[in-house]
């Protein structure tokens, strides 16, 4: 479980970027849910933390593939893959994210840290 | 509705299918390319495919494990359409009665004359060209690119990072002049030159020397550049000649109406090769842009399906993005219906900026370079309170 930020921290609409390998996204819905996925589109090197948040789905900055935050789909090119989704975790106002042990989908020329 | 018939499989093409299905189509999905490869994404291919960063796999387009229940004709032209009897006919002598007919035929790049009969004269549209062009540039070590425009401006900037001597003709003031408004375009412009690029301002081409294998340009002015290859990037042309006597109204491509309904009930048009009508500029014109392609499959389709009685949404300003050496380039509405643009955010010097183009007060258009979160959030903002015509 690694610690985010203070809930208080992050409005609703906003998006946290967590500096983890890769890196990952914590969104604050306008419905008060937060959800983590992670936070490189799977297209091209963008962070989804700068996207267009609208309700549950995040619009990458760059290309406007949008990504299901609770499922991590894709809707549209030109991503195709999904993102994976991890789990979120609030324990006396500060958010936690568990992250997922599957292999992330990460785009052409990105790779994790730990294999550059 | 049985049949239904989308010419052309690119994003434009790939995108109406994947929606009829979406919303519902269950009937049989024909879908003609004259290209022998399955859709692929075309903006990185002055960039990050020409530069060998990207293969060809990662420009596919269909997502994977998608299953449309597509009959693919890959490799075969339309050559003609009877409207009115909904039958295309194609370039192997077949020919399809479809109920629907969903045109995607997208744009041609436009030629200099007398260029192809020269080797090492690239015009750069398809997986083809940029694959005929990256293998030139392996050899090559001078380039004159011909117009400013994004191709232009792109492949001139790959050239350059990738070590070549580059020259970039350009009729105008600037690269970009066109869509950015010259102060703007001024400031593109000094971000190739101080990445090495020779800039030939307000200069015309008047003849491609060489034998068999271009060997230079000649300038109105008598400028000889001397090159080993050559791109021309000077513009598309609809792919609307097959259309001709088929009934269907063109104009600078396919003439449809705000939702890409056609002359003709039954057929759509989507794409480079469609002239939608735009209420917010009241007049009929093509975008040539990605994401005007992928905003209207949706609405295409709609249309299609609905046999016309579908009321489109408000059409949004229009987006796009380019990418030019490291620097990001983003860009949404219209300059030409500004009277002032203003830098709110960066410098021009540092190429991390954000300006706001305004009509009076009114925001109609902002461009943003290296500034992705702030750009999103004035995108939205104008999205959101459409562009209206001045």
């Amino acid at each position: 479980m690694i610690p985010a930020c203070p809930l208080a921290s992050l409005p609703r609409g906003e998006a946290f970027r967590l500096e983890a390998d890769p890196p990952i996204a914590v969104f604050h819905t306008e419905d008060g849910e937060i959800l983590a996925i992670d936070d490189t589109c799977t297209h091209q090197d963008a962070s989804l933390a700068d996207g267009w948040l609208e309700g549950c789905e995040i619009e990458c900055p760059l290309h406007a593939s949008r990504f299901d935050l609770r499922t991590g789909r894709v809707d549209a090119p030109p991503a195709k893959r999904p993102v994976r989704t991890h789990q979120v975790v609030v324990e006396d106002d500060v958010i936690y994210v568990v992250p997922s042990d599957e292999e992330p989908n990460l785009p052409p020329g990105v790779t994790l840290k730990g294999q550059a | 509705m049985n049949t239904v018939c989308v010419v052309g499989a690119s994003l434009a093409g790939l995108l109406t299918a994947r929606a009829l299905r979406a919303q519902g189509y269950a009937g049989r999905l024909v879908l003609v390319g004259e290209e022998r490869h399955r859709p692929y994404d075309r903006p990185p291919l002055s960039k990050d495919f020409l530069r060998g960063a990207v293969g060809e796999a990662d420009l596919a387009l269909e997502g994977e494990g998608e299953e449309l229940g597509i009959e693919w004709r890959l490799g075969v032209a339309a050559t003609g359409l009877d409207a009115v009897a909904r039958r295309v006919t194609l370039s192997d002598g077949t020919s399809i009665r479809a109920d629907g007919i969903v045109i995607a035929t997208g744009a041609a790049a436009r030629e200099l004359p007398g260029s192809r009969e020269l080797a090492g004269v690239h015009t750069l549209r398809t997986l083809d060209d940029a694959r005929a062009l990256r293998g030139d540039l392996e050899s090559a070590k001078r380039m004159v690119v011909i117009g400013g425009g994004f191709i232009g401006a792109e492949v001139a900037a790959t050239a350059r990072d990738l070590g070549l001597d580059v020259t970039l003709v350009e009729s105008g003031t600037a690269p970009l002049a066109g869509v950015l408004g010259h102060s703007m375009a001024e400031a593109i412009a000094t971000l190739h030159e101080r990445r090495g690029v020779r800039l030939m301002r307000g200069a015309y081409v008047t003849e491609l020397t060489g034998t068999e294998r271009v060997d230079g340009v000649r300038l109105a002015d008598g400028t000889h550049l001397p090159a080993d290859v050559v791109v021309v990037g000077i513009g598309a042309i609809p792919n609307t000649s097959w259309l001709e006597g088929s009934g269907l109204e063109l104009g600078d491509g396919v003439v449809c109406d705000e939702g890409g309904g056609t002359s003709v009930p039954g057929v759509v048009a989507v794409g480079d090769c469609a002239a939608w009508f735009d209420p917010a500029q009241g007049d009929h014109h093509r975008i040539e842009h990605w994401t005007g392609a992928r905003q209207r499959a949706a609405v295409a389709a709609a249309t299609l399906l609905s046999g016309g009685t579908a009321r489109p949404e408000p059409a949004r300003p229009a987006y796009f993005w380019s990418d030019q050496f490291d620097i990001k380039i983003q860009f949404i509405g219209h300059a030409r219906h500004a009277d002032s643009v203003t830098v709110e955010e960066g410098d021009l010097a540092d190429h991390s900026f954000l300006a706001v183009y305004r009509q009076g007060d009114r925001p109609v258009a902002v461009l943003g370079v290296n500034q992705v979160r702030l750009f999103t959030r004035w995108r939205r903002h104008l999205e959101t309170a459409p562009v209206q015509a001045g």
